[in-house]
């Protein structure tokens, strides 16, 4: 087992590293206090190819293994969380949904601007009614002719002010007994008549993003736009929170790690009964603690990735990945502040923002009480992964980077 | 070979750099421990005064080289007459400009022998020259001496050495050469200003201003201003001025401390310390600023610190190496001052 | 327009550096391309952009020192060789700026080299120089930006920072530059290009290949590095009878203290 990263790898994780220390670090508090997203971030991560970094090149992205999407939402989420929600919506939620259940021509309408960065994709998936019980989403989609005529109003989408497309499920068969077959899933451009959006103010963290509602009346979509087939709404949907998942769990590693990175040199500058305070025992637990919850973290999340590189089914280690990450980096970030005494309590330091960030994580992309019941259901085995009719494709270098 | 120490004296546009005569200053001590003359060294159109100047400033001689393709400088054309010039010379030194390092370097190549640029500190030991020069930013102190090649090229760094005063009443020959130099392929088309404004984070040298500035009842605000919060931003904006004056004295960039940030006094782009910018000037001068420990994140590996502060107590204190217990408005012209009569004397 | 950049592989700024038993050491920070060398990387990316041509990076070091030239090809020169041998350890400035020159010399045909103002290590701005003269070209040191360049006419201007201000200078080509942080903003490696970086099989010239027999031995010796001794920071309270009084008294002692 090779437990090494490549030299790509490497480079892959120091340029992203320099993009958001360089460009986002200084203006992040600013833009976290006026709850206002800085409007560079999302051309320049389409410019520098951040954002289809695992898309192949075919369609526009710059062909990276699933690692490399990993690696570069650590780095990302390190600096703000933000960055990382970013990658989370558009990259997993729309751009990775369609790579595995989008058909030829959506690949070509839809992926290949995402992954270019040309257009802004988003997830509109839960609603103010429905977030962890998924299958009783209330959204509906009549089917009318060549057409779907979609009603209802999706919330707390991140990038729904932003995005130029989005990837909806809804309801489109009332009748049938099990609700979760009822569903389907379309990309819908949200410059569509009928659609109107806004944004949600006064949230804990990720302030310094962009999160918001989508309200669709009679809003007319192709049939063309219907990603896989009437009542698949479910398994897409799912598919697309496993990757999104994904990024979750690679973020929440980083926000650990940056946790761990300010304690650390405010512990050692900050004296206390005559020495740095990074000498006394009850701040050595509390720096032990977050160093090797960051290194079970990236274990967890860097086996989900390989995975999907491999092309195999990974619902339950990517779940794992999410749920101990998160709780994780809500852990750490609080003890961050508690390192920091006084100083933590104030945003003149970064680590009261991660602590507030942090905990959205454990509420969003599945609620780690959602994450739980799937690993009970695993682990009795009453829950079995059935292959799907599309799958997420493996990592293949050679295929992804040809042109 | 002769034991001949050869000061280059730099000069621009007629005017000789200061620090040419500390490094005649050097060459004298050096001379007092190996013997030897001190011989300046000037090279351009017309320089006899400049050599002149250099035995005033303690050389013993001078060598000088008069010729029109010397007339702006280029390193080339300089290094061809200076090389024929150094060739037997125990010692060749140089202040330090972007003139003389390129010199240098090409007068180390043209005679096969070795150059430390940014020299600190020289010592003798056993009739062999020791120089001191940083390395790694300044974390590390490499000594450096010759082997069997000769001169030893060293530039001093600006303000290291002492210079002696001038003394008219010195003499020494001043030889004119006449060495073979070959036209430049490069040409001088012109000069545009400097730049205005040091960079925070490049400076050398920083003066801050903290919530102490605009603390100042002696000021009387103009008629016009009557709101109690205005008085007290063109108070500290009276303040920052006198930072200025003394930022600008030092060649230095002004800084300021969060709290005189937020209290607006001056914008958040000259904000240190934490949540502003990290800064590690050679000397950092904090005026009215208390050292609050998010303050001291953003400075406290600048090299010297110099606290003025009405406050003993302030916790500025403990991190600075110099401290004055005052009143920041009237110490700091008056520091202005003393560098103005000092530095440009 | 055929141009070479000479990178040096040297340790991360913020990396701990410490000396024992003369020997430097910086811990497991990482080896990366010198800072200053990346802006001359992005200028000959730049000027090739603009003219057409070519841009070579190399690079003197030990066999494993492929760090920068990595970091350059990423960043888009089209190859990157590496010069090595252990015969070439130990050189000072007179033996690397033959071996540069020599590696200039080889790539054959150049119409530019570009270095960086200084290494962050050794930190003392003269290779630009002596490579040039060791090339007969003229050196341009200090460039804060390439007014003009044209390889069919062979010419080029440009502006120098230097502590009067700056300075308009030109020149006939083939020269050497040696440029400061002013003139560019180097750009992050693009995906594709760290991609073809890490797949690069960089080569590596020996001194033979190089055709340099006889490599010019070390002028400079150095008998001792250490760590700079830690000032105790007692505060010196600095009094007097009136705030001139202060004033000299602290100016003169920051003067002593060569503070300034």
């Amino acid at each position: 087992m090779d437990f090494g990263l490549s030299q790509e790898h490497e480079m892959v994780r120091r340029m992203v590293r320099d993009f958001a220390a360089k460009e986002v670090y200084p203006g992040i508090k600013e833009a976290d206090r006026n709850q206002e997203m800085d409007p560079q971030v999302l051309p320049r991560m389409g410019e520098l190819g951040i954002l289809g970094i695992c898309i192949p090149v075919r369609y526009g992205g710059q062909g990276m293994d699933y690692l490399s999407l990993g690696l570069v939402c650590e780095e990302l989420e390190a600096v703000d969380t933000t960055l990382r929600v970013v990658m989370s919506v558009h990259t997993g939620l729309a751009s990775m949904t369609l790579l595995q259940w989008g058909s030829e021509d959506q690949k070509r309408r839809f992926l290949t601007p995402l992954a270019k960065g040309e257009l802004i994709g988003c997830g509109a998936f839960s609603e103010p009614g429905a977030g962890s019980d998924f299958s009783h989403i209330s959204a509906a989609g009549k089917r009318k002719g060549d057409s779907y005529v979609l009603n209802g109003e999706k919330m707390w989408i991140s990038l729904a002010t932003k995005a130029d497309l989005a990837m909806v499920t809804v309801r489109t068969n009332p009748e049938i007994e099990k609700a979760s077959a009822g569903l389907t899933t379309f990309v819908v451009e949200l410059d569509r008549p009928g659609i109107t959006r806004g944004d949600i103010h006064g949230k804990l963290g990720v302030r310094a993003g962009s999160t918001g509602w989508i309200s669709f009346q009679d809003v007319e979509v192709p049939l063309e736009n219907r990603v896989g087939e009437e009542g698949e709404g479910f398994k897409v949907t799912m598919s697309a929170f496993d990757s999104g998942r994904y990024t979750v769990a690679a973020g929440a590693t980083g926000l650990i790690r940056a946790a761990l990175e300010a304690s650390l040199a405010y512990a050692r500058e900050r004296n206390a009964f005559g020495r740095p305070i990074s000498d006394h025992q009850l701040i050595r637990q509390k720096l032990a603690t977050m160093r090797r919850e960051y290194e079970i973290a990236r274990l967890l999340y860097l086996q989900a990735g390989w995975l999907k590189n491999a092309g195999e089914r990974n619902t339950l280690e990517t779940s794992f990945a999410k749920h101990f990450a998160t709780d994780a980096s809500f852990r750490a970030a609080s003890e961050a502040i508690q390192i920091h005494g006084a100083y933590g309590f104030s945003d003149e330091y970064d680590v009261e923002r991660y602590m507030r960030n942090a905990r959205g994580a454990m509420i969003y992309e599945g609620s780690n009480e959602i994450q739980t019941l799937i690993q009970a259901e695993y682990a009795l085995k009453e829950r079995q992964d059935k292959p799907l009719r599309m799958e997420m494709p493996a990592y293949d270098a050679e295929i992804w980077q040809a042109g | 070979m002769t034991n001949d120490i050869l000061v280059y004296i730099d000069h621009f546009k007629g005017d000789p750099l200061p620090a040419s005569w500390e490094a005649v200053g050097a060459a004298r001590k050096l001379a007092a421990d190996l013997g030897g003359s001190v011989v300046a060294v000037v090279l351009g159109a017309s320089v006899s005064d400049l050599a002149a100047a250099a035995i005033a400033h303690g050389a013993d001689g001078a060598r000088i080289v008069e010729d029109p393709l010397l007339a702006e400088f280029r390193p080339e054309p300089y290094a061809d007459a200076l090389k024929t010039i150094a060739a037997n010379a125990e010692l060749l030194i140089f202040p330090s400009s972007g003139r003389t390092r390129e010199l240098a370097a090409m007068v180390a190549v043209d005679l096969e022998t070795g150059v430390a640029p940014d020299v600190i500190e020289l010592e003798v030991i056993d009739g062999q020259v020791i120089a001191t020069r940083p390395i790694y930013a300044g974390k590390l102190l490499s000594k450096i001496v010759a082997r069997d090649k000769r001169p030893l090229i060293l530039a001093l760094r600006s303000r290291a050495f002492p210079k002696l005063d001038a003394d008219a009443s010195r003499s020494g020959d001043i030889v004119t050469v006449e060495p073979e130099i070959n036209a430049p392929k490069t040409e001088v088309k012109g000069y545009s200003d400097a730049e205005v404004g040091v960079s925070l984070t490049d400076a050398a040298v920083i003066v801050s201003g903290g919530r102490g500035i605009s603390n100042n009842p002696k000021l009387s605000p103009p008629a016009e201003i009557t709101d109690e919060k205005e008085i007290e931003v063109w108070k500290a904006q009276q303040g920052f001025k006198l930072i200025e004056a003394l930022a600008s004295v030092l060649g230095g960039a002004v800084g300021a401390s969060r709290a005189a940030v937020d209290a607006g006094y001056i914008p958040y782009a000259h904000q240190v310390g934490q949540t502003g910018k990290v800064v590690s000037p050679d000397l950092y001068i904090a005026c009215g600023i208390s050292g609050a420990i998010q303050h001291l994140a953003g400075m406290r590996t600048s090299k010297t610190i110099v606290a003025i502060n009405k406050d003993g107590d302030a916790p500025i204190f403990k991190l600075a190496r110099f401290g004055v217990v005052g009143d920041l408005h009237e110490v700091v012209p008056a520091l202005t001052e003393a560098f103005k009569e000092r530095l440009q004397g | 327009m055929k141009i070479v950049v000479c990178v040096k592989q040297t340790p991360d700024t913020a990396a701990t550096v410490t000396v024992e038993n003369g020997v430097v050491s910086w811990g497991d920070a990482p080896l990366v391309i010198n800072p200053w060398d990346e802006y001359a990387v992005e200028e000959a990316l730049r000027i090739k952009e603009q003219q057409g041509g070519t841009v070579a990076a190399i690079s003197l070091g030990p066999e494993d020192a492929r760090e920068a030239l990595k970091h350059a090809l990423a960043m888009g020169c089209d190859e990157a060789v590496l010069i090595s041998d252990p015969s070439l350890a130990g050189l000072d400035s007179l033996g690397v700026s033959a071996v540069l020159a020599a590696g200039v010399g080889k790539v054959g045909d150049v119409d530019l080299v570009c270095f960086g103002r200084a290494s962050v290590d050794n930190d003392t701005g003269i290779m630009g120089s002596q490579v040039a003269r060791r090339l007969g070209w003229p050196a341009l040191t200090l460039v804060s930006k390439v007014v003009s360049i044209d390889g069919s006419s062979k010419t080029i201007e440009v502006e120098r920072m230097l502590e009067e201000g700056r300075q308009q200078v030109s020149s006939t080509l083939p020269a050497v530059l040696s440029v400061v942080k002013e003139i560019n903003e180097p750009r992050y490696p693009s995906f594709m290009g760290i991609r073809k970086a890490s797949k690069a099989e960089i080569p590596v010239w020996t001194a033979s290949d190089l055709g340099i027999g006889e490599v010019p031995s070390p002028a400079l010796a150095w008998p001792e590095i250490y760590a700079p001794a830690k000032v105790e920071t007692k505060c010196e309270f600095i009094e007097g009878d009136s705030a001139e009084a202060i004033a000299a008294k602290l100016a003169d002692r920051l003067l002593e203290e060569k503070v300034i």
